[in-house]
């Protein structure tokens, strides 16, 4: 039937939400590296998400609920990084300008789904998000700008360095494994 | 100098997030630049391991749970707050309104509440877990299910091979008439197409819109409304309009 008036203010927030859940369990997992606080961080940004869905208007659930999953789970690990040195992120360090020739063609034999997966828990924090946002969800440029609040030239770069990284930890480790 | 501008370009080039101008500034400088080439390649071996070994976690059943079970907490707690039995004579009197609003409004219903229709079908075929009445990728079983229960014979066809499998088909409601759905999935986005008859009403080409999120692509064809509605995006949406409305 047609409904008589608006669908049920949960109803309508379960329909915006729960079709990314994959989406956001994985990214939380990529930036938390365990199952239980991924688990965790996703359960207490939908509730926080449920509590300011009137603020949204309606362009693009998938950001917008994965902005909220992003800040949720970077703040867990700022507080699981406690007393530990604060270590700063710094998009400059250990960054190959240029691939080896020979590292596309190991790329290419790449299949394995844990290996992937530790070179890519491997990365920076921003560097996993952006490998996430881009590569496994394939968001644009203009929803991960979104998504992680910075400008899309930053996207860009971090884009450029965490591939460099990535391609320069997984044919190291292919080679290792032969 | 050229390769110093355009070096910066190759990324977004291979992401598909350049004009056509830059597409081209970028393909001529490939041609002579083994260094961005040597990127280029690079770029998309990285892509072909990611897709190989589809690194990507899926959540686990129980989190939906979970997030239901908390969310409706979340609820409680708002409702103990509210009248209940004022909030029901509200909603009732709201109800009886719209039917009158609905009645009185009905030819002038516009493309724009009719959207809003589309998107609400939606996201109950999505919630009920009542996605398809009539399960099934074979159009020759699909057309057949909906005799006897619409009054028009929906064209039912299959486009698995341009990656849109046909799921099966469902009995919806839109403006205020039963309506036939089919289901299609896109990758594992659920695209509604909803079918009804207009009689009298010339061709119109697919158009674009979007409702809370998710999008939507408007066409008439052969006195029938079509209106597709899906979380996939806009861009393959329409690609999957033209399909169906070539």
């Amino acid at each position: 039937m047609i409904g008589f008036g608006q669908p049920s203010r949960r109803a309508e927030f379960e329909g915006a939400i729960l079709p990314h859940l994959d989406a956001a369990f994985s990214l939380a997992r990529f930036l938390l590296r365990n199952d239980q606080d991924a688990e965790d961080a996703v359960q207490d940004a939908s509730l926080r998400a449920f509590r300011f869905f009137d603020s949204f208007r309606g362009q693009n659930s998938r950001a917008w609920f994965l902005r909220i999953v992003r800040n949720t789970a970077f703040t867990a690990l700022k507080r699981a990084r406690g007393h530990e040195e604060d270590v700063l992120f710094d998009e400059e360090l250990h960054t190959p300008e240029n691939a080896d020739a020979g590292v596309a063609s190991r790329l290419d034999q790449v299949h394995d789904r844990e290996t992937v997966r530790a070179a890519i828990e491997q990365l920076a924090p921003e560097f996993r998000e952006v490998i996430t946002l881009r590569e496994l969800e394939e968001c644009s440029y203009k929803e991960i700008a979104e998504i992680a609040a910075v400008p899309v030239g930053t996207v860009m770069s971090r884009l450029a360095r965490a591939r460099a990284q990535l391609a320069e930890i997984l044919s190291t480790t292919y080679v290792k494994e032969e | 100098m050229e390769h110093e501008e355009i070096k910066s370009l190759i990324h977004p080039y291979a992401d598909g997030e350049l004009d056509a101008a830059n597409v081209r500034l970028v393909e001529a400088h490939l041609q002579s630049c083994p260094e961005c080439r040597s990127t280029e390649i690079s770029i998309r071996s990285l892509r072909t391991a990611l897709t190989n070994s589809a690194p990507a976690f899926r959540a686990p059943a129980s989190l939906r749970n979970t997030i239901r079970a908390g969310l409706g907490r979340e609820t409680v707690t708002e409702r103990q707050t509210s009248w209940p039995s004022l909030s029901l004579a509200l909603g009732t009197a709201c109800a009886l309104l719209l039917v009158g609003l609905v009645i009185f409004q009905a030819n002038r219903t516009s493309r724009n509440s009719i959207a809003d229709q589309v998107v609400a079908d939606h996201i109950r075929s999505l919630l009920a877990t009542h996605l398809v009445d009539i399960p099934s990728s074979d159009q020759h079983t699909v057309k057949p299910w909906f005799n006897g229960k619409v009054d028009f014979a929906p064209e039912v066809r299959d486009f698995a091979a341009e990656g849109f499998p046909l799921v099966g088909g469902r009995l919806d409601y839109l403006d205020g008439r039963t309506v036939v759905a089919l289901v299609y999935r896109r990758n594992k986005h659920p695209i509604n197409l909803l079918i009804s008859p207009a009689p009298g009403q010339a061709d119109a080409s697919p158009g674009a819109l979007a409702r809370r999120g998710y999008n939507l692509v408007h066409w008439t064809r052969g006195e029938m409304n079509y209106w597709a509605v899906s979380d996939v995006n806009s861009t393959e949406l329409q690609q999957f309009a033209a399909h169906f409305a070539p």
